[in-house]
């Protein structure tokens, strides 16, 4: 279960465009994983994240620029996508990570089975195996999909909006999950619109339609940064003592003016 | 005393038995068990993936086809054939057209075909099997029929275990699929194709309306009360095939119609089982709750 940290850079970007046939939706990316950073990709609804997952993973063409993908991904995707009335466990969604490893006609085996069983077990689920996937908690989906991703061998993850919907201590449970997986060498994008969550992370790529900034939270983060990422949209309060910047949501829309 | 109750049992005995010594039962009986068997592994696809619709409209497309082929007097399943590509040929010109729209193009195409169907099966050259042609002869089963019906049994299984791995991860979750290396494409045209292929194949044994019903029917029911994918195949195909023993003694000793009974079976067993669930799901939640509290920390 251990990837192997070499020093390679696991996915790289630069003028990266791309959009669905119509107008551009994201362009002017560039950006770096190495193996171990945990970058935050923050921007409004809209703001291309998920587009930016679909690039990397070769799903959309990119319309401009560069992208090179070294390593395998694995994807979590929004957890408000995933079927709840499917009939499998935990195992039998951790043993989807071998599609790609085995033969069309062969089913997994003990193998198979026992790697799904350690994936589950990293993630701390190694009880809830058996369990109906679609009674677990959100947290505990997460993390099954994790572990997916896990028994896939990716080197890069890709999350998509992770913690969103998540109580506080599933949200901590992931957030350590997440360190370990760094930890072993392996590259995880996360994305977010949260300000206080990409704070979290070693580095933060703020995109809004196009790439605002790119780089340590503590840096990158600047008010002219977050009022850019965030448009109009956003009441931005300077914080007293450190300097940081504290972003609020606006009470409410105003549908019409 | 006990003479009269070896009687009566010996009776039953005949009354069970009785049905399967004739040829026409019989072969009845062995197209029940296919229909089971391809119930059991494509229908539960057609559940997971929400395409009964679809596959009822397919049916109902081929009508006209049916009706020429009985005019004319070719074989169904040349007719059934011809009036599948025709439909799909149709919908694919037709959902071309941007102001009409797939969904419309869909439900506009296939309500017309199965009208013309009605309008030819009333035409004066009235086609002389139009019960049959609706509500199928599955007592009329000929053996050449049974080989059919046999062979793409043979494929629907043998194609459902080489996709049944990419089956699962596409219809869990269209959007990772491709990143798991499953092609959603290929198993949808896939899974369309199979459904064809045996509607067709099925049409003469249960005809236009009741195919779906019996393909589809078991694994919707078995899908309440199973928990695992390969559970609910194999409940599937063991309730296709009651129903359709049930259906078959019913049409035998009441002489009602056999497609017919069966697919009123299969209604019956999904409410049984429907009626049964509701009743016992409270408990069944409580002692999963103090299962979930005993086992190991
Ligand atoms: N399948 C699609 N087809 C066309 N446009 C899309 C599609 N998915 C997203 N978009 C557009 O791309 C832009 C970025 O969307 P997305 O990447 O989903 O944003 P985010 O994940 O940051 O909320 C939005 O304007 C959205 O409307
Ligand atoms: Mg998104």
């Amino acid at each position: 279960m251990t990837a192997d940290a070499s020093n390679g850079v696991l996915a790289e970007a630069s003028g990266l465009s791309a959009s669905y046939g119509g107008p551009v939706v994201l362009e002017d990316v560039a950006f770096q994983v190495e193996p171990g950073m945990r970058i935050g990709v923050l921007g409004p609804n809209g703001g291309g994240k998920s587009t930016l997952f679909r690039v990397l993973l070769g799903e959309l063409p990119l319309s401009r620029g560069e992208v090179a993908v070294k390593a395998r991904c694995g994807v979590v995707p929004q957890t408000e996508r995933s079927r709840l009335d499917y009939p499998v466990s935990a195992l039998d969604v951790a043993l989807m990570g071998t599609l790609s490893r085995l033969p069309w006609w062969k089913r997994p085996g003990r193998d198979e089975r026992r790697r799904a069983l350690e994936a589950l077990e990293v993630v701390g689920l190694g009880e809830l195996a058996n369990d109906q996937f679609g009674e677990l908690s959100g947290g505990q989906r997460q993390r099954v999909l994790v572990a997916r991703a896990l028994v896939q061998d990716a080197r890069l993850l890709l999350l998509d909006e992770p913690f969103s919907g998540l109580d506080k201590q599933s949200a901590a449970r992931l957030s350590s999950l997440l360190r370990d997986l760094a930890t072993e060498g392996r590259g995880i994008l996360i994305s977010t619109h949260d300000i206080e969550q990409a704070r979290r992370w070693d580095l933060v790529l703020c995109l809004n339609r196009r790439q605002i900034a790119f780089g340590k939270p503590a840096e990158t983060l600047t008010r002219a940064v977050i009022e850019a990422t965030y448009g109009g949209e956003i009441v931005v309060v300077e914080g007293g003592d450190s300097g940081s910047v504290t972003a609020v949501l606006p009470p409410h829309h105003h549908e019409e003016s | 005393m006990l003479l009269f109750a070896d009687e009566a049992s010996s009776s039953i005995w005949r009354l069970l038995f009785e049905p399967w010594t004739h040829g026409i039962m019989q072969r009845a009986l062995a197209e029940v068990a296919l229909l089971g068997l391809v119930g059991g592994a494509l229908g539960c696809w057609i559940v997971l993936y929400e395409l009964s619709y679809s596959a009822e409209s397919l049916a109902h497309a081929m009508f006209p086809g049916l009706v020429v082929a009985a005019l004319w007097g070719l074989p169904l399943m040349l007719g059934a054939g011809l009036g599948v590509t025709i439909a799909a040929v149709t919908i694919a010109l037709f959902g071309r057209i941007p102001e009409i729209g797939r969904d419309t193009s869909v439900s506009v195409v296939i309500s017309a075909l199965f009208g013309l169907g009605v309008v030819l099966a009333f035409s004066p050259a009235s086609p002389p099997r139009l019960q049959e042609l609706l509500f199928g002869d599955i007592l009329g089963v000929s053996t050449v029929d049974l080989v059919r019906g046999a062979s793409i049994t043979v494929l629907v299984l043998a194609v459902s275990v080489l996709l049944h791995r990419q089956l699962l991860v596409v219809g869990f979750d269209r959007t990772t699929a491709r990143s798991l290396g499953a092609s959603p494409t290929l198993v949808d045209v896939t899974l369309l194709v199979l459904v064809a292929l045996t509607t067709i194949v099925a049409v003469q044994g249960l005809g236009n309306l009741l195919v779906v019903a019996v393909l589809v029917g078991p694994s919707a029911t078995a899908r309440l009360t199973t928990r695992r994918i390969s559970s609910m195949m194999a409940l599937a195909a063991f309730l296709a095939f009651v129903a359709g023993t049930l259906g078959l003694y019913l049409s035998y000793y009441a002489g009602t119609a056999a497609g017919a009974s069966i697919a009123g079976a299969t209604v019956v067993l999904y409410l049984l089982v429907f009626i049964a669930q509701g009743a016992t799901s409270p408990n069944e939640s409580l002692s999963k709750d103090v299962l979930q509290t005993r086992s190991p920390k």
